[in-house]
């Protein structure tokens, strides 16, 4: 309690400043358009200096712009959350911790991402990194072989009817069920971990890849035909530019998926990944701890699936508009 | 130019020494099977076309025109008969038989120098080096006037434009024939026009073998040397054949008033709209 009270200025302060400074944002953003409005009908020659105001301000007053309307508004519903969430958890008898309290217990793992104090005792950075290396496994198995069967289901008739329904009913299976069977596969955690992304991550690119190549249009294959590719330079230069949107549908929906999976299996299969951290801390009651683990969580499969949407962006270039 | 189209292969100098028609469509019939329903769309087509000849192919819509074309290109397979290019059947497509669609149909994922290019590497890829090849689909672009934009993406250029470089594509692939599925149909009139001039221009600089599918009677008349004009589907067949005897080059302008132009414009009227009406169904349409 006592160090509560110490840091609650801490916490305050930014708090309090944030606002005054964030409405000088919004107002000064906000006044440009709401001038022009009024002043267009009833003086014209008004609008000529507000006109010439974004050349002549040019980058600032874009990128003020932009903090206005992108920035802005997500930090304050932020901080109006944090401050419910302050206010429901303040009671000493709350069974969840404040976030005043999360910054007081898990400082260390707030502020420093990559220390090391022990083998167990790693900051939150490190552990990520780990997942992220299993997820990177993982899914990248399940990239290609979910790419090369959702072509094989895309393209044959018969590889379709055969493997469809199959896919349709394990798709269902949820990550976790897997993993008593891959532990007694495998014999090992690692191993058993990265089966249960690979397994979770490929429905989504089987089935978008194989939709991807059913709707090649019928022009690109009557291209194909008439210069008589082989079945190599039809995948290349005609299936695989066709369907990437597709595909890259499916490989976001996957990453999203395999960042689920991976810390459900990492409770359960241990190690120093994110998902043990968490189980590692419910069982020391480390409630601040765990807290801070989804937040890192969080964002870090924000970054993963922007990160997939941006490489879908750039690879699908001009593909997209026939 | 002449060196160009002789080019085509051992096998044309033996068939033409045997005395073979270089296409001949022989009793061709084309059924489609849907399940327990089958149509017959084309039933006992005959039709010979010789070397360098243009030749458009009208008929309502329905009436099998494309299939007909398809079949010429391989890309689907005849029930019975035969098409024989220079003595040889056709089962497959093939870069000799270049198609260029109603869509264009080029890869927009591609610059329009890259689509040509795709083409030309396919079959010439041991024929010429790489450097002759660059040098081929500069001058494939160059023949439709579409240097200009070799480096853009097909959706940065207009229908026309594209409907260009799916020629130049075609034309790159130096086909025995040339394949053209109502090249125009989806192009204002004016761009039409200009395209078929272009058309016009090229033929007669390379002289190849064209076939092209048409619903527009003015567009067959100025552009071709035989008119084939097909009756009514379904079992749609070739009702009449109509030779244009219009020297070329032919100028748009001067063909107005022209007698033969104007005269082969009436045979084709009144083959499709006094012989063979559209069917009720199509007609209100």
């Amino acid at each position: 309690m006592q160090q509560l009270a110490v840091r609650e200025p801490l916490i305050a302060t930014p708090a309090g400043a944030l606002p005054a400074s964030v409405s000088a944002l919004v107002g000064a953003a906000a006044v440009a358009p709401v001038a022009t409005i009024e002043t267009r009908p009833t003086n014209p020659s008004a609008a000529k200096p507000i006109a010439t105001r974004p050349a002549r301000a040019g980058w600032a007053a874009r990128s003020l712009e932009w903090i206005g309307t992108a920035v802005v508004p997500p930090v304050l519903v932020v901080l109006a959350l944090l401050l419910v969430w302050e206010l429901a958890c303040a009671s000493p008898k709350s069974s969840l911790p404040a976030p005043t309290k999360i910054w007081a217990e898990s400082q260390d793992l707030i502020l420093n991402p990559f220390f090391v104090a022990g083998p167990q005792d790693l900051g939150l950075g490190w552990r990520v990194l780990t997942s992220l290396q299993r997820v990177a496994v993982g899914f990248g198995l399940a990239a290609v072989v979910g790419i090369g069967l959702g072509c094989l289901v895309g393209q044959s008739q018969w590889a379709m009817r055969g493997l469809d329904p199959i896919f349709q009913v394990l798709r269902t299976v949820p990550p976790l069920a897997w993993l008593p069977i891959s532990l007694a596969a495998f014999r090992d955690a690692n191993p058993s971990a990265i089966f249960v992304i690979f397994i979770t991550a490929i429905w989504p690119v089987i089935i978008n890849t194989a939709v991807g190549i059913r709707n090649i249009p019928q022009d690109y294959r009557n291209v194909a035909q008439v210069l008589r590719l082989n079945q190599l330079e039809f995948f290349w230069r005609i299936m695989v530019p066709a369907a990437a949107p597709y595909m890259f549908t499916g490989l976001r929906i996957g990453i999203g998926l395999s960042w689920l999976a991976i810390v459900a299996a990492e409770m359960l299969t241990g190690g120093v990944g994110i998902g043990f951290f968490i189980w590692d801390a419910w069982n020391s009651s480390k409630l601040s701890d765990i807290v801070v683990a989804l937040v890192y969580i969080g964002l870090v499969g924000f970054v993963l699936d922007r990160l997939v949407a941006y490489v879908g962006k750039l690879a699908t270039r001009g593909t997209a508009a026939a | 130019m002449i060196a160009r189209l002789d080019h085509a292969t051992h096998t044309t100098a033996r068939m033409q020494v045997a005395g073979q028609p270089f296409l001949k469509l022989d009793r061709v019939d084309k059924t489609f099977a849907r399940g327990s329903t089958s149509t017959n769309v084309l039933s006992d087509v005959n039709l010979t076309i010789e070397r360098g000849e243009y030749v458009a192919v009208i008929g309502h819509s329905g009436c099998g025109k494309s299939t007909m074309l398809n079949l010429i290109a391989g890309l689907t397979p005849v029930t019975s008969g035969a098409v024989l290019l220079e003595g040889l059947e056709v089962n497959e497509p093939g870069p000799e038989r270049a198609v260029v669609f109603q869509n264009h149909s080029l890869l927009p994922w591609l610059t329009c120098y890259e689509n040509v290019k795709l083409a030309v590497d396919k079959v010439f890829s041991g024929l010429k080096s790489k450097a002759e090849r660059h040098d081929w689909v500069l001058h494939n672009l160059d023949l439709v006037n579409m240097v200009h934009a070799k480096d853009r993406r097909p959706s940065e250029i207009s229908g026309g434009m594209k409907q260009r470089i799916g020629i130049a594509r075609a034309l790159a692939m130096e086909p025995k024939v040339l394949l053209l599925d109502e090249p125009f149909g989806a192009l204002d009139a004016l761009t039409r026009a200009q395209l078929q001039d272009s058309v016009m221009d090229i033929h007669g600089r390379l002289r190849n073998t064209v076939i092209m599918i048409t619903h527009d009677v003015d567009e067959a008349v100025l552009l071709s040397d035989r008119i084939v004009m097909m009756t009514n589907g379904p079992s749609a067949t070739i009702g009449e054949v109509l030779d244009i005897r219009l020297p070329r080059p032919r100028k748009r302008l001067d063909l107005v008033e022209d007698k033969e132009y104007v005269h082969g414009r009436a045979a084709v009227l009144e083959f499709l709209y006094a012989r063979h009406k559209a069917p009720q169904v199509e007609a209100a349409e």
